[in-house]
């Protein structure tokens, strides 16, 4: 496990040193009114809300993993493991200053589960009481796409969704991640 | 009476409140708003009341402690790209610059609601020294207590507001010199952080995203029961080219509330 630690040591330096910082109720509450607003143009239609979520983490993952790079210097990981913990340890501490548990490794390497102790996306959040929105909405959907995006960008298609969420009443918050496939180089298609 | 009702009804959206809201209406002049920071305080949450779930560690918003996120930081750079995707997203819904300033305006509204909440709670809690009754003293130090007249509120959005949002006081705060627009005051950032990560293209040079803190301030004035439209503007300078002047125009009805309080002498 010592390629954990290593990864907690850089990522605790790096938020330490290389990270322009900002008043986190800023952010917990500019992230509120994007979901408030999505929950409002599409009527508490949860399920698209989720899916609108998704799509604008995934544009942000598009552009976050370069500034991941550039911050980290960090190479290729050897395995998908050691994927995981440069997301949860290095990732997540540069970008909301938590670091997830990675855990639940199905037998063959290729899905994980992380656990949120923490979520400062959620700080102030209660879902609406409609008896809807505790069974339907993803508070923290963008987080999905997010890691769907940087992956992509460095040839790793994965997929990853919410089971359980702190919001729901459910006794933790846990995001499962599964591998899909390592994107091979392809040929850019041929121009006319 | 300062806001048509759909506003209100926008930022309850996600803070669907519930029973307890009554008992605490003291902080907001708006006693139907609650919010759930406003909450968490409160010895005995009723959550029997509501329909929603709770976790059985009790991982509630109601266990937290509202100072615990006082002076946590983030990573200045997911604001910015939440900030970004907002933007983006919004403009895809919208008519033109006016109709997008003003989506961004109604985002920054009930933000400013609650963090006007957050800041008096904060300020009861916090130091309990009485010289915080002289609101109109200084923008630097004093806490902010709840204003009644224009300046003390103006002093709470420069000083203790901007502070909590940007961790520094705005740049400047003027009143109007024409005297047909007495009720015009400016508040000015030299470099807003929201537009820090914002390029706008030229055809849109009129934009100005800080529309979202512009609303912020809206929204602080009317929970505090000054109704007002405030408004961002470019004011670019050599040596500050993203500097933005935030306008407010109070209503009428402040206008002849502040004199009458002036005559009364309530500072």
């Amino acid at each position: 496990m010592s390629s954990t630690t290593k990864a907690s040591r850089i990522g605790e330096e790096l938020w330490k040193t290389r990270v322009d910082k900002v008043n986190a109720e800023l952010v917990t509450l500019t992230y509120g009114t994007i979901v408030a607003q999505l929950c409002q143009d599409y009527d508490g239609n949860y399920q698209e809300v989720n899916k609108q979520l998704e799509k604008m983490g995934y544009n942000i993952g598009m552009r976050l993993i370069e500034d991941f790079l550039a911050k980290s210097n960090i190479g290729r990981c050897a395995n998908f493991r050691e994927t995981a913990d440069m997301i949860s340890k290095v990732g997540f501490r540069i970008f909301l200053n938590i670091a997830p548990t990675v855990t639940n490794w199905t037998s063959d390497n290729n899905q994980f589960s992380l656990v949120f102790d923490e979520n400062p996306l959620a700080d102030f959040v209660e879902l609406p009481d409609d008896g809807r929105a505790q069974d339907e909405l993803w508070f923290s959907n963008i987080l999905c796409g997010v890691l769907r995006g940087a992956l992509e960008m460095v040839q790793m298609q994965i997929e990853a969704h919410f089971v359980s969420d702190v919001l729901r009443g459910d006794d933790a918050t846990e995001m499962r991640v599964s591998l899909v496939r390592y994107i091979e180089d392809e040929m850019p298609p041929e121009e006319e | 009476m300062a806001q048509p009702p759909p506003r209100h009804a926008t930022m309850l959206s996600l803070s669907n409140s519930n029973s307890n809201s009554n008992s605490h209406s003291n902080l907001s002049s708006t006693t139907t708003i609650s919010t759930p920071q406003t909450q968490t305080h409160l010895p005995t949450p009723s959550q029997s009341s509501t329909g929603l779930r709770v976790p059985s560690n009790r991982k509630t918003i109601y266990d937290r402690h509202l100072n615990r996120s006082r002076n946590a930081e983030l990573s200045r750079a997911s604001f910015a790209f939440l900030f970004g995707e907002m933007v983006t997203y919004a403009q895809r819904r919208v008519t033109g610059i006016q109709d997008l300033e003003r989506r961004l305006n109604e985002q920054g509204y009930p933000l400013g609601l609650r963090l006007l909440d957050l800041l008096f709670y904060r300020t009861v809690t916090g130091s309990s020294s009485s010289s915080a009754l002289s609101s109109s003293s200084s923008t630097s130090a004093s806490p902010p207590n709840r204003p009644l007249r224009i300046l003390p509120l103006l002093h709470l959005i420069h000083g203790p507001l901007w502070r909590l949002l940007f961790t520094r006081p705005a740049d400047a705060l003027e009143h109007s010199v024409s005297p047909d627009t007495p009720n015009e005051y400016m508040i000015t950032d030299n470099d807003p952080l929201v537009n820090t990560y914002i390029s706008v293209p030229k055809e849109m040079s009129m934009l100005n995203c800080a529309a979202f803190v512009a609303g912020i301030i809206e929204g602080v004035c009317d929970g505090c029961g000054f109704e007002a439209k405030v408004t961002a503007h470019n004011q670019p300078t050599e040596m500050w080219p993203s500097r933005t002047i935030f306008l407010l125009r109070f209503g009428e009805s402040v206008m002849e509330r502040e004199k009458v309080l002036e005559r009364a002498g309530v500072k």
